[in-house]
């Protein structure tokens, strides 16, 4: 009885901790669990493969999609087209982070004055994230240049762009709302009392609190960024995606697609690591202080 | 003139009446200590005070002042007025020094040096001096609520709210917040304090006040208070307090 009380804590400790690294974590099971588990992986993949190679179909499945020379024949060309997609994702994120930034705190001002600010803010954001991607970035990249307005932009990277910064700041803008509203008013009542201004209160006491808290969920969001900056493809603009498109139609597999597949994960995995990271440095500090604040 | 005076303060929420026509008026330096049972009204005539609530009826006035008038510029006149609150309120993200800065910097707009050298010499004066780069989470909580008391005293207010400030404490580190208010009792501060430390109130107050259901319902110097309470309720509130031994 005794023995198993006291071993319930670590229990939790073990279980915590794995759950923190994604349930990847051997740390706790020592050198016997480690080779447990490289055996039992050597064991499955083995299985795995074996089956995969003998089913009937898989030599004309890897013909067409895991082609050696297609990917890496039309991999440069399709890494220097991925350029793009970065540029437009490190461009977008800064706008989003400002825009969102700004719809959030104006859902959030109280009082009847604020009223249509306050719905203002909500119309968009319940716009932002009602209407597909794909559509906004149609109606922008192909009707704005269309307008031939003088001192409109004609570029459809620009328009993609538009188009990305203003759904993707509707999401934004919900998770900076969140962390706004995970701030206890008597942080505010504390920093008015001070007899800072409204807007004082929110820029040095609830926003940097804010912010900190919503640093993981505003990752996640980059991730589906930098995916999306595929859309840009479909407006005929030479990005990764429609790079590989191109190339696909030439050799005739998928190959290229696949090359395209790894460049984005490449970039969204680390980004997704990073995001455990923070989660868990988060919890972690909480859990030194013990102080909901 | 009053440092501080209230006249037929009137609060609810919703149906519910919190403060029913407060009276009340605190001389230069004064010291008055608010009693009565949770719910009484303490500290909602506080946070009235402060202009963290607005009143239903009757008004306010600060040095000769009205401060519940329309139009007025609310933040001037919390400048000139501190609260210290029952769970500290400390800002999380910001060093102790930082926390007691951000008043003088963003409100009285005083330069860093100024404000610095502020901070740093009531810190120093309360014990704090080597807890400057600390965040809050890792002092003690009586060390949390002197450092919110030097946050408000940073402002050199004209008047201190203190809103049962040792209620969120472990028994053993209210001594050394009570002594602060002491001090600056004895400094001449005129404050109005809410609170359950009946000890305390007996020690450092010039007047108390005893409130029940929104009203003030006597009050005089702490000697005749506690020990020749006049109204049947107050002594039924006394009682109680003495039966749980913090008297």
């Amino acid at each position: 009885m005794a023995s198993e009380g006291d071993r319930r804590p670590d229990l939790e400790v073990e279980a915590r901790r794995s759950r923190l690294l994604g349930g990847l974590s051997l740390e706790a099971e020592g050198a016997r669990g480690v080779a447990i588990a490289l055996i039992s992986t050597a064991v499955f993949l083995t299985v795995v493969i074996v089956a995969i190679s003998q089913s009937p179909g898989w030599p004309e499945v890897h013909r067409v999609f895991f082609s050696w020379d297609d990917i890496r024949s039309t991999f440069p060309d399709i890494a220097r087209a991925f350029v793009l997609n970065v540029k437009i994702f490190l461009v977008c994120e800064v706008f989003i982070l400002v825009f969102a930034l700004v719809i959030a705190v104006l859902r959030s001002l109280p009082g009847p004055v604020f009223f249509p600010l306050r719905a203002l803010a909500i119309i968009y954001t319940d716009l932002a994230r009602g209407i597909p991607t794909i559509l906004v970035i149609a109606l922008l990249g192909f009707g704005a240049p269309a307008l031939q307005l003088q001192g409109v932009p004609t570029s459809r990277v620009f328009w993609a762009g538009v188009g990305l910064v203003l759904i993707y700041s509707g999401y934004v803008a919900e998770v900076y709302r969140a962390g706004i509203e995970s701030v206890h008013p008597s942080q505010d009542a504390a920093a008015r009392s001070l007899g800072l201004s409204r807007f004082q209160a929110l820029r040095f006491v609830i926003l940097p609190q804010a912010v900190r808290r919503v640093i993981p969920p505003l990752l996640n969001d980059f991730i589906g960024l930098q995916k999306d900056t595929a859309l840009v493809g479909t407006l005929g603009v030479i990005d990764a995606f429609n790079q590989a498109q191109i190339d696909a139609n030439s050799t005739f597999t998928f190959g290229s697609y696949l090359a395209a597949a790894v460049l984005f994960v490449a970039i969204t995995i680390p980004l997704a690591r990073f995001t455990d990271v923070l989660i868990a440095r988060d919890r972690r500090r909480r859990q030194a202080s013990g102080v909901f604040a | 003139m009053s440092a501080l005076a209230l006249e037929g303060v009137r609060k609810s929420f919703g149906a519910n009446e919190v403060l029913r026509g407060i009276d009340l008026a605190l001389e230069e330096e004064e010291v008055v200590c608010l009693i009565g049972a949770s719910g009484s009204g303490k500290s909602t005539l506080l946070r009235c005070v402060n202009l963290l609530e607005p009143l239903d009826a009757g008004r306010i006035v600060l040095h000769g002042e009205e401060i519940t008038r329309r139009g007025v510029d609310v933040n001037r006149v919390r400048q000139r007025i501190g609260i210290v609150f029952q769970a500290f309120n400390l800002f999380p993200h910001m060093t102790v020094l930082r926390n007691v800065m951000l008043g003088p910097r963003e409100a009285l707009k005083l330069s860093r040096d100024e404000a610095e050298a502020r901070a740093l010499e009531l810190l120093g004066r309360f014990g704090l001096a080597d807890r400057r780069d600390e965040y809050p989470d890792r002092l003690s909580g009586g060390q949390q609520q002197r450092v919110a008391i030097v946050r408000a005293l940073a402002m050199r207010p004209e008047l201190i709210l203190l809103d049962e400030v040792t209620s969120a404490l472990d028994p053993e580190l209210v001594g050394e917040v009570l002594s602060v208010i002491r001090e600056l009792a004895e400094g001449g501060m005129t404050m109005l304090i809410a609170t359950h430390e009946m000890g305390f109130a007996r020690d450092v107050a010039s007047r108390v006040c005893f409130l029940d259901a929104g009203r003030i319902l006597e009050e005089g110097p702490p000697d005749q208070i506690f020990a020749h309470p006049k109204e049947p309720r107050t002594r039924q509130f006394l009682e109680r307090i003495v039966q749980a031994g913090r008297l």
